[in-house]
């Protein structure tokens, strides 16, 4: 057997702040302690060996010039490897080949360091100015004493401190030992660069990683090799919510290379350690092929009775009914839907589908034999929720467990579950020696926190102006029973609606119809979901502005006007839910207005099977509007031929290359999503297994024409992972139906036969 | 012929999935492959869907019991790996010789995430048991280039390819076969070419443009960053 010669380099044992702090920095100091900023003393022993200038826990300068910043979020795709480090460096006025960027450990110095609902972005962007800023300050502060001048007669650029009356010059580098000695000056009264002099912000970068990437060196979770490390899977219960009683366990310990085999008795929680069988090996592949001889007498439960075909005719019947909760009730539906001028009533529908993140759920796990703390190696968007399930699961303290974050192979949101993380834990504890457990490619599919499926009943009425009046869905959707206390301290079971998988009596078009009903009726099931890029909205968004497009249609009306007049004339909604958040109207009117003139909305004539459409959908702070043009042919097949995207994400575009990336590839999956993905479910199973039977966009599919704006406001700079998927795929049904007179009421739009003559 | 059901299975689901792409002719080509007696199952209908081009890789049942060792040539270095027989390529370059550029998507021929070079020719790691790859030379991406600079790798860094990276070594595994094939290719070409390689953070507009970037980094010969 040949060596490891590759160690992955994300996942050194020591992590950064244990460097920071034995590399002999008087003082770091985090915005972030207790999402206030606060000093935080970092230990004094070997402080003062000068050989770096570390005012802060994300920022080391050695004297060769060479800056290492840290990234505190995980990165998943997203960009924020890059984007974040840009914004110190901007503000540290640093050349970009002079900063290398690390992963930060899981660490509360570094602050909440979760992945998701497009926050990286909002809730770090003004402090990592702080961070850059500060390390500036005390560089020309440095420099000015050095050489006895003013330090206002000193400025910074590109890596070095500039005393122009003198034309004298000093690197970061030399400045290190002199900063070093300096106190660090309060984050929130340093002065920030005026946006009109940023030489990096907006500007295209690309990935940090991006050489490593190419080269197909280790990053990822499943990357990860430890000295004397064992390889897992493990198998779960076919059917959702069920458990093994059995298995042939002594056959599966006599295969080739199988160290262990046993059954992980697990946890209720659906969203947490599952009950399965583990198969141990000195590879992964030992660990696969013993697995196909495995055969377990599994406890099935009650979810053995759920089938797709039972949901539907349940929520078919339960949408003869009130719904269980009222979301929102304006004015009198009934009523002002008797007095309409024009009706429509539709059911809209869409399946459970996977996250399907290229990289299967992986993590690796080393339980210290001697006091049971715990190291993870982990592709994980929760690295704080992944320990914090660990210490309850296990009842380890959080001191004892080390968290490692990868580079994750996609997230979407799977990755803010932590199931995967205490699946290791519970192997490594019985085998006693590090393990990377891997998930199959089926186990990821089936055994997911998926996105919930869905139904959607309307009612809609437009009066003899054209304008809407009323607005009615019942939205049966799907719920977990789980316990939870009560406030007099005894115990209950509630209906808990998946992530993504309740209404805000918020959702638009409430607050802006005078007659709105907004109910919703949860199917109880064993099936566990999670949330998947941009929850609610990712299918909320195209069935509303799918339906609010029969209804421009039935008023004679053109959809985007009809869609103006919606919207209105106040500048700002406030948030009525209760998860309602202030709608600026205005942002919106800007967008869909500017995505109409640069689409040249209703300026072109389309032929037979060609046609446009628009959506528009706020969430994650993003407000984004989309026009997608299409031609269907004749049979039934769907070219996406143009896709026109503006968003308004705020005052700066951080990285244009990333943010670029995000906006087509946000459009593609949309369409993806729209297209193919769908899972049945049958006696309790999820029927679909890999991507031979789940299939996603490829190539041959992928829009030739997606045409990326950003309106440049004065509002706070947002992300920008999720806020363009949603609008996407009304966008295209809309244009479907402009094109062929065929609306989509159900996902996939394999479920729609498209052909006309 | 054993496995037929399953094959036809298969290919069901196939003409389900693809309702609407008309150039996914795979029934087609499948119908060619098994003429030529190339037998894998779910993999033949894999790569007959995606154009995969690694007939007789997939033939013939290695031996499941034995571990032995097997001398494989792997980016122009001979490495002798001690692994049951069945053990697909890309589990032995993965655990067992630290390459792991290579990368697990699904097990099945079906994302591309492991494709690296059989002879020049693409295939799927997955689907190649150690047993049946006796000389044939195998390069993977970290053979790719010894400084990592072939132009698809050039090409990938200048566009900002990458969104979570996972997929890029087989998506550039899968071009470098095509433009070794097509040095200027159409798009057409590059659609049926990059069919079989799945990215879920959808990079496919900058894959292709890294395509045509590449073609012209290699036909100037150098770089022109």
């Amino acid at each position: 057997m040949s060596a490891h010669h590759d160690k992955p380099v994300s996942v050194s044992r020591r992590s950064f702040l244990r460097q920071s702090a034995a590399g002999g920095s008087l003082l770091a100091l985090g915005l972030y302690g207790g999402g206030t900023i606060a000093a935080l003393a970092q230990g004094q022993a070997g402080a003062g060996t000068g050989t770096e200038f570390s005012p802060n826990v994300f920022i080391r300068i050695a004297q060769d010039g060479i800056v290492t910043l840290v990234s505190k979020q995980p990165e998943i795709g997203q960009g924020i490897k890059t984007s974040l480090p840009m914004v110190i460096a901007e503000e540290l006025e640093l050349d970009w080949k002079d900063v290398r960027v690390v992963q930060g450990d899981l660490n509360p110095a570094y602050g909440p360091q979760g992945a998701g609902g497009s926050t990286s972005t909002p809730t770090n962007y003004e402090n990592f100015h702080r961070l850059g800023a500060t390390a500036r300050t005390m560089l020309v502060q440095a420099a000015a004493q050095t050489w006895g001048v003013p330090a206002g007669e000193c400025r910074a650029e590109r890596g070095a401190v500039l005393h122009d009356a003198s034309k004298r010059r000093l690197g970061y580098g030399q400045l290190v030992k002199t900063a070093a000695a300096l106190p660090v000056p309060d984050p929130k009264g340093v002065q920030l660069k005026d946006p009109s002099t940023y030489r990096l912000l907006g500007t295209r970068i690309g990935g940090v990683d991006n050489d490593k990437v190419v080269a197909g060196k280790p990053l990822f979770g499943i990357d990860v090799q430890l000295p004397g490390m064992l390889y897992a899977v493990y198998v779960k219960c076919p059917v959702l919510g069920g458990a093994p009683r059995s298995a042939n366990l002594a056959a599966i310990k006599a295969m080739p290379g199988v160290k262990d085999a046993f059954i992980v008795e697990g946890t209720e929680n659906l969203n947490g350690l599952r009950p399965g069988v583990a198969i141990v090996a000195n590879s992964t592949w030992n660990a696969i092929r013993a697995r196909k001889k495995l055969q377990v007498q599994w406890d099935e439960g009650e979810g053995a009775n759920h089938s797709w075909a039972g949901f539907v005719a349940q929520a078919q019947a339960a949408a003869r009914q009130p719904g269980a909760v009222t979301q929102r009730r304006d004015g009198d539906v009934d009523t002002a839907l008797a007095g309409a001028a024009r009706t429509v009533e539709a059911a809209y529908t869409y399946p459970f589908i996977s996250h399907a993140s290229m990289e299967p759920q992986n993590c690796t796990a080393a339980i210290d034999p001697k006091d049971g703390s715990v190291e993870l190696w982990a592709p994980t968007q929760n690295p704080g929720a992944g320990q914090a399930l660990v210490a309850s699961t296990f009842n380890i303290p959080k001191e004892k467990i080390t968290l490692h974050i990868t580079r994750s192979g996609g997230g979407f949101g799977r990755r803010l579950s932590s199931d995967f993380i205490v699946d290791a834990v519970a192997i490594a504890q019985k085998v006693k020696a590090p393990v990377k457990l891997t998930w199959m490619r089926e186990d990821d599919l089936q055994h997911d926190h998926f996105r919930a499926g869905g139904f959607h009943f309307l009612r809609g009425g437009v009066d003899a102006a054209g304008k809407l009046v009323a607005w009615h869905d019942h939205f049966v959707t799907f719920a977990n029973r789980v316990e939870q206390k009560e406030s007099d301290g005894t115990t209950g079971s509630v209906l808990r609606p998946g992530s993504g998988a309740s209404l805000s009596g918020d959702e638009f078009p409430g607050r802006w119809v005078a007659n709105c009903l907004l109910e919703q009726t949860p199917l109880e099931c064993r099936i566990p979901m999670g949330p998947w890029r941009a929850p609610g909205s990712n299918v909320f968004a195209w069935v509303f502005h799918s339906f609010i497009d029969e209804l421009a249609h039935a008023a004679g009306r053109d959809s985007l006007e009809f869609r103006l007049e919606i919207l209105g004339d106040a500048d700002m909604v406030a948030g009525t839910g209760e998860r309602g958040v202030p709608y600026n109207v205005s942002r919106m009117r800007n967008v869909l207005t500017s995505v109409a003139e640069k689409s040249g909305w209703g300026k072109r004539k389309f032929g037979r099977g060609q046609g446009a459409g628009v959506a528009f959908h706020f969430s994650h702070r993003g407000y984004v509007a989309e026009v997608a043009e299409v031609t269907v042919s004749k049979e039934g097949r769907l070219k996406v031929d143009r896709v026109v995207v503006v968003s308004d994400i705020g005052a700066q575009i951080v990285n244009l290359s990333g943010a670029e990336n995000q906006v087509q590839g946000s459009v593609i999956d949309g369409l993806s999503t729209l297209m193919y993905p769908s899972l049945n479910v049958e006696k309790g199973r999820i029927v679909q297994s890999n991507f031979h039977d789940y299939p996603l966009l490829r190539m041959p599919d992928t829009p030739t024409r997606i045409e990326t704006h950003f309106l440049k406001t004065d509002y706070p700079v947002t992300g920008l992972g999720e806020p363009v998927f949603p609008p996407l795929a009304p966008a295209v049904c809309n244009a479907i139906f402009a094109a062929t007179g065929k609306r989509v009421r159900e996902l996939p739009l394999s479920k729609t036969d498209l052909s006309w003559s | 012929m054993p496995g037929d059901d399953r094959l036809d299975d298969v290919r069901i689901q196939f003409d389900h999935r693809f309702p609407l792409s008309g150039q996914h002719a795979g029934v087609s080509k499948l119908h060619h492959l098994r003429r030529q007696n190339a037998v894998c199952n779910k993999s033949l209908v894999l790569r007959a869907r995606f154009g995969l081009r690694c007939p007789s890789l997939c033939s013939g049942n290695p031996k499941t019991e034995d571990m032995s060792k097997y001398t494989l040539s792997v980016n122009g270095k001979a490495q002798t790996v001690d692994v049951e027989a069945d053990t697909p390529l890309l589990w032995a370059l993965r655990d067992t010789m630290g390459l792991v550029g290579t990368r697990y998507g699904c097990g099945v021929g079906a994302c591309g995430a492991c494709t690296v070079h059989v002879d020049g020719q693409p295939a799927r790691a997955c689907q190649l048991p150690v047993s049946g790859i006796g000389k044939r030379k195998i390069t993977t991406i970290e053979g790719l280039d010894a400084n990592a600079a072939h132009p698809l790798q050039q090409a990938w860094q200048e566009l900002d390819v990458p969104q979570c990276g996972y997929c890029q070594s087989g998506q550039i595994m899968s071009a470098c076969a095509l433009l070794k094939q097509h040095p200027r290719p159409t798009d057409a070409q590059i659609d049926d070419a990059m069919a079989g390689n799945l990215c879920r953070c959808a990079t496919y507009v900058r894959i292709r443009a890294g395509i045509h970037r590449a073609a012209e980094i290699a036909s100037n010969g150098k770089d022109k960053k």
